[in-house]
């Protein structure tokens, strides 16, 4: 059986494209791949649509993709108030951005995990998310459809994989990587420690190994404020 | 609007706001704290009562924040602020913190507001003409799905416009979704029959109320007024 296990961070990602369509975990400072993304971003891809809560705190994070003008287009919930390399791209038309209700971005990349080709949902009706999208009432209710968001890659970060890749995850820094890892073609982990399996007891696996395709190791890179 | 605003009567702070909302909770209950006024309400909880604060990034259990050297930065609230934890909290990823919201699964969600209206349509995500991208976080997921909708706010802007108003002005989060309406002026309920004016800030009448609210309130006999306590 082949490894799923790759020895750096560049070999990683060195198949990924120009245009690629790549889903990053993280929120509030945790849980980011950061490793991944300087690696990324250091192999100089372009016209990346990236899928993330946020859009960077300054260099941090996905600031650095869009300092070095690398994203096209992105889907978030709430780009950040700390987000200047994005909002100043955003502003010259350099960048476009598709702002979706942050739970709403959680259950269309999960239904495009799961095989579902979309779902109704009351969030978002009469709003601006609500444009262009179907509309019609179920159970006497207001409802919009909302699509699945597929990706090609999803960068995530965990705090262990085992060498098949089940993970597992510390604190609050778990967020938005199960999901990712769920619904990407490809999922690529950075974890803090890979262990022999069989060191993660069955029941603590958070994210099973059938969703996991490379893992490398890398100490956790965070970025403040 | 006040015609003369040397003689306005002192109205709540934020942190009076927020403990008067702290009142609305009852012992046991699951709650979501938005951005802004709501947020100071953990520090006002009336004593002997145990909340569960659940936040967006995947927590239930939520303590008080961390104090310097405490700070873990893996265990942050959806504010990016380290926080702790109480006995029986737990983790789990986005979407399931979000299932919480939509689903019903919270008592309480309370979150801030720039607008109003009179069917309890929420605005307070978007400032019109603000620049830049602007943000929604997990507003529309908690004001579609929560069972009990608290919105804390000022009730008129800096200029003194009313921000209780017939219909919102500016981009909505989640229409008539809001429950009641704690301003530092009064605690207004969203009812079939309308606004009702529940109760008012010391010293102030359903009147002085109702001349800085753009839409109707229903005055039902007497309006009591708020007591903050000590």
């Amino acid at each position: 059986m082949k490894s799923k296990i790759v020895d750096s961070l560049n070999a990683a990602v060195a198949d990924i494209p120009d245009g690629a369509r790549i889903m990053f975990g993280g929120f509030g400072g945790a849980g980011f791949p950061n490793n991944l993304i300087q690696a990324l971003s250091s192999k100089g891809v372009r016209d990346i649509t990236a899928i993330s809560n946020n859009c960077g705190t300054r260099e941090g994070e996905l600031g650095v993709m869009f300092k070095n003008g690398q994203v096209r287009h992105v889907i978030a919930s709430f780009p950040g108030p700390h987000s200047n390399y994005f909002q100043e791209r955003f502003a010259k038309g350099e960048v476009t951005c598709e702002l979706v209700p942050q739970g709403i971005l959680c259950e269309r990349m999960r239904a495009a995990g799961a095989g579902l080709l979309g779902f109704y949902t009351t969030v978002g009706v009469g709003t601006e998310v609500a444009r262009g999208k179907e509309e019609r009432v179920v159970d006497g209710k207001r409802c919009i459809l909302e699509a699945p968001i597929h990706a090609d890659f999803a960068l995530i970060k965990a705090e262990k994989a085992d060498e098949l890749g089940n993970l597992t995850y510390r604190l609050a820094a778990r967020n938005f990587n199960p999901i990712m890892a769920m619904a990407a073609k490809i999922t690529i982990v950075e974890a803090e420690e890979i262990v022999p399996v069989g060191a993660i007891e069955p029941e603590n696996v958070v994210t099973p190994a059938i969703f996991v395709h490379r893992i490398v190791q890398a100490k956790g890179m965070r970025f403040q404020g | 609007m006040a015609e003369n605003s040397t003689t306005e009567k002192p109205r709540l702070t934020r942190e009076q706001i927020a403990q008067r909302a702290a009142q609305e909770l009852t012992d046991g209950a699951y709650v979501n704290l938005g951005w802004g006024i709501p947020n100071l309400i953990a520090d006002y909880l009336p004593k002997g009562l145990t909340v569960y604060f659940h936040s967006e990034n995947g927590i239930l259990g939520m303590g008080r924040r961390a104090k310097a050297g405490e700070e873990d930065f893996d265990l942050v609230d959806a504010m990016k602020v380290p926080v702790t934890l109480i006995p029986g909290a737990s983790f789990f990823h986005q979407a399931d913190a979000h299932l919480m919201t939509r689903g019903g699964h919270l008592d309480v969600a309370v979150l801030g507001g720039f607008q109003v209206s009179e069917k309890g349509d929420l605005a307070n995500w978007k400032i019109p003409g603000a620049k830049g991208s602007g943000g929604i976080g997990g507003a529309m997921d908690i004001a579609a799905g929560a069972k009990n909708l608290i919105v804390c706010m000022e009730h008129n802007t800096k200029e003194g416009a009313p921000k209780i108003v017939k219909q919102c002005s500016y981009p909505v989060t989640g229409l008539a979704c809001t429950n009641t309406i704690v301003t530092d002026l009064a605690v207004i309920d969203v009812k079939p029959e309308g606004l009702v004016l529940r109760e008012v800030a010391p010293g102030w009448t359903a009147e002085d109320v109702q001349a800085r609210t753009e839409a109707k309130l229903v005055v039902k006999g007497k309006v009591p007024e708020m007591k903050l306590g000590s």
